[in-house]
């Protein structure tokens, strides 16, 4: 069935869907409407889930936190301060190997209010041992709801999917809504290994002293590591039977490019524009959006970026005294290649300032221009 | 009252606290009058620690070690989730200490119990922060000695009312209790476990490390807090209907339960009077209101 809406409401027809059993949450700008259309569907019997109207975003994610390890499917959306709220439990989640599904609206972090899209509420979050999967459209944000809970029930470990303040959480799409019996066949019932069991007495989360300490942090790093193959995995498995494939990562017209772009979010649907007007002129540029952040893809990466000259990465958000996070991340994984592409890190479009197909070609203009950044950050469209 | 504890321990006895806690009391018979049929919830405390290290347990139901400002909000949680998959009686159990609950917890504790979840929150109080050594909360009493209300300064604020918070949101159902009374504990978790909705027990808990008392001592320190009145033993129904459960036989001096306390060496007679002064007033108001809840009052109450 295909429908008209809003990437908020995208959000809650894929947690329907998935048949989640509690749900806790708390207003915040730009995410509200998530959580309205949930409260809807739990009162009007659309969804057999408890709705848990607690009082800040720190208990949302710990009522979710007993709830998942109760042994229910459990399901949270946020944005910007609500999130940076939850940080400490962010950790208890993770670390409790919990298979929690979170909607971030990303959303810029005062002071100044501003609630217009911006990277660095999820981003600041990157060493909490969430997966993290940033989307470019309202479909694609439906469908990672499914997918999600697939790829966390795998490897045990919550998943944060993110949609950009505005240009997707209010900005209509037609969207196509599948079938519940599919989804049920694509998603059965979460099963528990371990859970708060009358009968079965054990406790989690108690003190671990350094003996055991490392033993389980290497574990999360490998399920995190197994995170990169189950969702490309569950990826394909969606596309056969809903028809959209999805990977870690997706290469938009790199055959023989000499520049790729790369880039989250609703910036990948303006970036594409400009890449086919590009290529309409006989340029060679390629796009390369990034749909996984956390774990950070290494090998698709490295493939996907073998052989390119320049690499253009645009970054809504920023690490203080350091940079944009996607560039950053990526020169890393770039390090020790052979002739690694040359990367110009650009910073754009922070607190919501639009980035236009306009912003994209000067990116682009630029990258052709120089033969290396003659900066740090290249910032754009700032006033200095 | 017969002597009515349950036989069932679903305490082992390997549990790591120090010698003269109240808390593994108090959660010891909690868990007689609760049953197996239980879940505990451990919010970040002595009990932390009480409970044993992985990979052992001094409790014999599902236990949840959690945040420590996440008692009310984890317990929501649970009970939602147990729900979920079926587990529709099975009670939930916060245990926490004053620190998370008066301080830190508040929050999460006071929405919780506004929104009436089914769950019984324990609170074992022993009057500061012990286990980050013996720091002050404001279930701190007035004058008395922690590492950040030194000798010099002891602490000058009264002690935060918490059953009259939670009462004041009208919860079905909200208690005091000590470990010197065991069946009046274990009847008043009973009664909570029979009720639906949020129900508050306050459970004082010497600590001798902390109070500077002597291990043995510490059932008959609860008593003395009972007997003198400073810590009456009572309950209060939908936030409204006051019922001391325990009568003193006769009102000791509060100078008898403070003398055994080195936390309170430094104070003054003067002290002990405004502290005696306090203890008389709040016990005459809380008679008051058993008395206008219908309760006959005993001739030694009044
Ligand atoms: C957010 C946070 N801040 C501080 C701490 C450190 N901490 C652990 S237990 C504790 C004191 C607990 O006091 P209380 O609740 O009275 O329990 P008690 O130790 O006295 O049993 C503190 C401050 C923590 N675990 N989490
Ligand atoms: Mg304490």
């Amino acid at each position: 069935m295909e429908k008209v809406i809003m990437g908020n409401h995208a959000v809650s027809y894929g947690v329907q869907l998935a048949r989640v059993q509690v749900i806790a949450a708390y207003p915040i700008t730009p995410q509200t409407q998530v959580v309205e259309m949930l409260s809807e569907f739990c009162a009007d019997g659309l969804l057999d889930a408890k709705f848990i109207k607690v009082e800040s975003e720190h208990s949302v994610m710990a009522a979710v936190v007993g709830a998942s390890i109760a042994g229910a499917r459990a399901f949270t959306a946020t944005s910007s301060h609500g999130l940076a709220l939850m940080h400490e439990v962010l950790h208890w989640a993770s670390g409790g190997r919990l298979p929690i599904v979170m909607a971030n609206v990303n959303r810029a972090l005062g002071p100044g209010w501003n609630v217009w899209t911006e990277q660095t509420d999820s981003l600041a979050q990157r060493d909490t041992g969430w997966i993290q999967l940033y989307c470019e459209t309202n479909q694609e944000v439906l469908d990672m709801v499914i997918q999600a809970y697939k790829i966390a029930e795998t490897v045990l470990l919550p998943v944060m999917l993110v949609l950009d303040a505005f240009v997707l959480s209010h900005t209509e799409e037609p969207v196509d809504i599948p079938d519940q019996a599919a989804v049920d066949r694509f998603l059965p019932p979460y099963q528990p290994k371990f859970r708060l069991q009358p009968g079965n007495p054990c406790s989690f989360y108690g003190l671990v002293a350094p003996e055991h300490w490392m033993e389980l942090r290497y574990k999360m790093q490998r399920a995190m590591e197994q995170a990169v193959e189950v969702t490309q995995q569950v990826g394909a498995e969606f596309g056969q039977v809903f028809g959209r494939p999805y990977d870690v990562v997706e290469k938009y017209r790199m055959e023989d490019a000499e520049i790729v772009l790369v880039t989250s979010g609703s910036i990948v649907g303006t970036s594409r524009e400009v890449v086919d007007e590009l290529r309409a002129q006989g340029q060679r540029v390629g796009l390369l959006k990034m749909r996984m952040f956390r774990p950070f893809p290494f090998v698709a990466v490295r493939e996907a970026l073998a052989g390119v000259k320049k690499v253009a990465v645009i970054d809504r958000n920023i690490s203080y005294g350091h940079g944009g996070i996607f560039a950053s991340e990526l020169k890393a994984a770039l390090y020790g290649m052979p002739n690694p592409p040359t990367v110009f890190p650009f910073i754009i479009g922070l607190g919501g300032r639009d980035v236009t197909p306009q912003s994209i070609h000067k990116i682009v203009q630029y990258t052709q221009q120089y033969d290396k950044p003659a900066e740090e950050i290249i910032w754009m469209e700032v006033k200095r | 009252m017969s002597y009515d504890v349950p036989e069932q321990e679903l305490m082992t006895p390997g549990h790591v606290a120090c010698p003269g806690c109240g808390a593994p009391m108090a959660v010891r018979y909690a868990l007689k009058a609760l049953g197996e049929n239980t879940v505990v919830i451990i919010v970040a405390s002595c009990w932390s620690i009480i409970a044993g290290p992985f990979p052992y347990t001094a409790v014999q139901v599902p236990l949840l070690h959690t945040l420590f400002a996440t008692g009310g909000s984890v317990a929501s949680g649970v009970k939602a989730g147990l729900e979920a998959c079926g587990y529709k009686d099975t009670t939930v159990l916060t245990v926490a200490g004053d620190g998370g609950t008066f301080d830190i917890g508040i929050q999460a504790l006071s929405a919780a119990v506004e929104r009436n979840e089914d769950f019984i929150y324990m609170c074992y109080d022993n009057e500061a922060y012990m286990n980050t050594g013996i720091q002050r909360s404001s279930a701190t009493p007035w004058g008395a000695w922690t590492t950040t209300t030194p000798v010099k300064h002891p602490k000058e604020q009264p002690k935060k009312d918490m059953v009259a918070i939670m009462a004041a949101h009208r919860i079905p159902y909200t208690a005091t209790a000590t470990v010197a009374y065991p069946e009046d504990l274990i009847r008043k978790v009973k009664k909570a476990k029979d009720i639906r909705g949020s129900k508050f027990l306050h459970v004082l808990s010497p600590c001798p490390s902390g109070w500077k008392s002597e291990p043995a001592q510490s059932v008959l320190l609860s008593r003395l807090a009972v007997q003198s009145c400073l810590f009456p033993l009572y309950e209060v129904e939908h936030g409204d209907k006051y019922t001391i459960t325990v009568w003193p036989r006769e009102k000791v001096p509060v100078e008898r339960y403070l003398r055994l306390q080195g936390r309170f060496a430094h104070l003054k007679p003067e002290d002990i009077r405004y502290i005696q002064e306090n203890v008389d007033r709040e016990w005459e108001r809380l008679v008051a209101k058993a008395k206008a809840s219908g309760q006959e009052i005993p001739s030694t109450g009044g």
